[in-house]
C-alpha cells in the first residue's frame, strides 16, 4: 500500500496538500481555502494566523470534512493524517477518526457544551464511542481528564452543568473532551477569545503543558499574534484564502517577508515601547467572491508592483523552511 | 495636568439582590462600583482595565446617566451631575457620547447612516437643518468615510466602517467627552490600527477626552494617558499609563499585566498566577477584595478595606503592602 510508504518516509503527523475547498453561491464561487498545503510534526504547534473570512476555520473543518454543505465542497487536494488520505475516506470512516485521532476546541465553550447534560456525561461521550471500556473505567477516565485539565474536585464538577461553571473552566472541559482519546491532532480554533486576560494566559499555559505531555500535534487558529508568539512553534498567514507566508516562528517575527505579514505586526501596540501612531494597512480584506487577478494583497500592498496585478506569485523559499509568496522575492531568483 | 473634565468622587452603584414578587426581601447587594476615584484632564485619554465583571461598563454607564449612582458624585465641568434637569441636562447628554463594542449591534438597520449621525444633533436642538446637513458632512470626512455613506444603510458597510459611523454619531453633537467600551475589540487587527489612529487624530484636533475601557492591556496603554485598574468594583491602582507597564504596585496589577500576551516570542515573562477565581461582587467582606486571592495577604488586609492612596506623585495605590 501507498499509505506505508508514505509514513515511514515523512515522520509527519499532519500533511495537506493544496487544500481546495470552494462555497458555490449564488453571487459566484467562493474560494474560502485556496490551494493551502502545510505539514505538522509530532509536538509541534502551527499556528494558523489571518483576519476573518481569510479561511483559517475552513481549512480546520476541511480537514476534519465537516465543511458546511450543501455550498461548501472540497474540490482538491490531499489531507494526509499518519499516512491516510482523509479525504477518501468514507464518512463512516470519518467518524471513528473525529474525536479519536483528530479533535477541536472551539471558539466558545458556552456553544459547543450542551447545556442539559452534566459535564461528566459530556465528557464521557467520546470515551464510550470509541473506546470500549466499561462503565467504571469511562468514569475513571474522565476524572482522570478533568485532572488533566487542572479542575479542582473533579468528583463534584463531574456532576454539575455548564452554568455552574466559569468561562475558563467550561473551556478546560471542552479541551478535556477533546484530548480523552488520546488524538494525534488537536486542533484549536481561537479557544481564548472568550476568555478574559488572566484566564486566557493560564489556559494557553494549560494547553502547551499538556501537548508536551502527550506529544500532540497542534494547529492553534488564532488572529492574535501575541497568542501566537507565546504558544507557536510554526507559523502560517493566511489571506484572502490562500497561505502568504510560512516559516518558523522567530524567523516570521523577526524577518517577516510578505508585506502584509510584515504590516500585521506592525499594527499591534506594544507594552514596551511608546508610539504616537500605528502603522496601518489600508482599505478592507477582499471580497471572496470577485477577487482581484493576480496577488489578492496588491490593492492593499505598499511595495506593489505591476505583475502583482496581473498573476499570483509562486512561492519562493527564503530560508529552510521559511516561504512566502510574494513577487517581491520571487524576482528576486528570476 | 491640564484642566479637569471629569471628577468622580467615591462614585457607588449598587445593584440590590430581592427574592420574593410583592413582598420584596433584600438579600444584599452586588456592589458593582463601590467608591471609585478618578479625574479625566481635558483632551486627555483615561483607560479603564480589569477582567469582565470589574465593574469598568458600569462607571461608564453612571457617566453617562444611564444608572442612577448609589452615592458620590460626579462633576462635570465643575458641575454636579446628579443635578442638572431640563435643557443643562440636555446640553449634559450632547456633550458626553459614547462608542460601543459590537458595530453590528449599536447601529440600528432600519436607519440610514446621515440619519444616524444625525440623531443626537435633532436631539440636542441646537442646529437648525440645514446646519444639520452640514454637520454631518463635516463629521462623515473627519472619519474618513465618503460622503454619500449619508444615503447608504449600515448593512452596506464593513466592521471598520461601521465602527467610523459610530464614532461619527459620537462627535456630531460636539462633545467634549466620548466614552470608549471596547472600541476596537470586536474589529480585526489590521482595522484595529486604522480606528486607533482615528481616534488619535480626532482627539488631537479637537481636544475631545476619552474614557477608554478595553481588556486588552496593549490597547489601554497605547492610547491612554493615564490608566486604572479595577478589581472587583474598587479602583486598585490608577497611575500614568507608562509608569504602571514598567511599574505596577498592587499585587493584582502585577498579576494582570504578567498574563499580557508577549508581542515577540523571546519575550519571556514570568507570570504571576493569582489562586481562584474572581468571585461577584455580591456582599463582599469587609477588607481588601483580592484578600482570599492575594499573595502577600496579610492579617490586616482581612480587616480593613485599604484607600486609594498617594504613594509618589501621581501613582495611586489602594494596597496595604504601600
Amino acid at each position: 500500500m501507498k499509505s506505508v510508504e508514505q509514513k515511514i518516509s515523512s515522520g509527519n503527523v499532519l500533511e495537506v496538500k493544496d487544500l481546495k475547498t470552494y462555497f458555490f453561491t449564488g453571487r459566484g464561487v467562493v474560494k474560502a481555502v485556496d490551494g493551502v498545503s502545510f505539514e505538522l510534526k509530532e509536538g509541534e504547534t502551527l499556528g494558523l494566523v489571518g483576519e476573518s473570512g481569510c479561511g483559517k476555520t475552513i481549512t480546520c473543518l476541511s480537514i476534519l470534512r465537516l465543511v458546511p454543505g450543501p455550498a461548501g465542497r472540497i474540490v482538491g487536494g490531499e489531507v494526509i493524517l499518519d499516512g491516510d488520505d482523509l479525504l477518501s475516506k468514507s464518512e463512516k470512516a470519518m467518524r471513528r477518526i473525529r474525536g479519536k485521532k483528530v479533535s477541536m476546541i472551539l471558539q466558545d465553550p458556552m456553544v459547543s457544551l450542551n447545556p442539559v447534560f452534566t459535564i461528566g456525561n459530556q465528557m464521557a461521550e467520546p470515551v464510550r464511542i470509541h473506546q470500549k471500556l466499561s462503565r467504571r473505567l469511562v468514569w475513571e477516565k474522565v476524572k482522570e481528564m478533568l485532572r488533566l485539565m487542572s479542575i479542582p474536585s473533579p468528583e463534584i464538577r463531574i456532576r454539575e452543568y455548564p452554568h455552574q461553571m466559569s468561562g475558563g473552566m467550561r473551556q478546560r472541559v471542552v479541551g478535556g473532551i477533546a484530548l480523552s482519546c488520546q488524538p494525534r491532532l488537536l486542533i484549536a480554533d481561537e479557544p481564548t477569545t472568550s476568555l478574559d486576560v488572566t484566564i486566557q494566559a493560564q489556559y494557553l499555559r494549560l494547553l502547551k503543558e499538556v501537548q508536551q505531555k502527550e506529544n500532540l500535534a497542534m494547529i492553534m487558529v488564532t488572529h492574535d499574534l501575541g497568542i501566537v508568539a507565546k504558544v507557536c512553534d510554526r507559523v502560517a498567514v493566511m489571506y484572502a484564502g490562500k497561505i502568504v507566508e510560512c516559516g518558523d516562528v522567530r524567523e516570521i517575527f523577526y524577518r517577516p517577508a510578505h508585506p502584509y505579514t510584515k504590516a500585521l505586526l506592525g499594527s499591534l501596540p506594544k507594552m514596551e515601547e511608546r508610539q504616537e501612531k500605528l502603522y496601518t494597512i489600508e482599505g478592507q480584506p477582499p471580497e471572496l467572491h470577485a477577487l482581484p487577478p493576480g496577488c489578492s494583497f496588491a490593492p492593499r500592498c505598499p511595495d506593489v508592483q505591476e505583475i502583482c496585478k496581473q498573476e499570483y506569485p509562486p512561492q519562493s523559499i527564503i530560508k529552510d523552511g521559511h516561504c512566502t509568496s510574494c513577487w517581491l522575492f520571487a524576482a528576486r531568483k528570476a | 495636568m491640564g484642566e479637569i473634565l471629569v471628577e468622580a468622587r467615591d462614585v457607588k452603584k449598587y445593584f440590590p439582590v430581592n427574592r420574593g414578587v410583592i413582598v420584596l426581601k433584600h438579600l444584599g447587594d452586588i456592589k458593582a462600583v463601590d467608591g471609585v476615584s478618578f479625574t479625566i484632564g481635558k483632551g486627555e485619554t483615561f483607560g479603564l482595565v480589569g477582567e469582565s465583571g470589574c465593574g469598568k461598563t458600569t462607571t461608564a454607564r453612571l457617566i453617562l446617566l444611564l444608572e442612577t449612582l448609589t452615592g458620590g458624585t460626579i462633576f462635570f465641568d465643575g458641575k454636579d451631575t446628579s443635578e442638572l434637569s431640563g435643557p443643562e441636562l440636555r446640553k449634559y447628554r450632547a456633550s458626553v457620547q459614547a462608542v460601543f463594542q459590537d458595530p453590528y449591534s449599536s447601529l440600528s438597520p432600519r436607519m440610514r447612516v446621515g440619519t444616524i449621525i444625525a440623531e443626537p444633533v435633532v436631539i440636542g436642538g441646537a442646529i437648525s437643518t440645514n446646519g444639520i446637513k452640514d454637520r454631518i458632512a463635516q463629521v462623515i470626512k473627519m472619519v474618513g468615510l465618503r460622503r454619500d455613506a449619508m444615503e447608504l444603510y449600515p448593512h452596506e458597510f464593513s466592521g471598520g466602517q461601521r465602527q467610523r459611523i459610530a464614532i461619527a454619531r459620537a462627535l456630531a453633537s460636539n462633545p467634549k467627552l466620548i466614552i470608549l467600551d471596547e472600541p476596537v475589540s470586536a474589529l480585526d487587527v489590521s482595522i484595529r490600527a486604522q480606528i486607533m489612529n482615528l481616534l488619535y487624530d480626532i482627539q488631537q484636533k479637537l481636544g475631545v477626552s476619552y474614557l477608554l475601557i478595553a481588556h486588552n492591556l496593549a490597547v489601554v496603554k497605547h492610547m491612554s494617558k493615564v490608566t486604572g485598574v479595577m478589581y472587583m468594583g474598587k479602583l486598585v491602582e490608577v497611575v500614568e499609563s507608562q509608569e504602571l507597564y514598567l511599574h505596577p504596585l498592587h499585587p493584582y496589577t502585577q498579576a494582570l499585566l504578567s498574563a499580557a500576551l508577549p508581542s515577540h516570542p523571546d519575550e519571556q515573562r514570568e507570570e504571576i498566577v493569582l489562586p481562584g477565581e474572581v468571585s461577584t461582587p455580591f456582599n463582599p467582606p469587609p477588607g481588601c477584595r483580592l484578600y482570599r486571592r492575594c499573595l502577600y495577604a496579610r492579617p490586616v488586609c482581612s480587616e480593613q478595606d485599604p484607600p486609594l492612596k498617594e504613594v509618589s506623585s501621581g501613582h495611586f495605590v489602594a494596597c496595604h503592602l504601600h
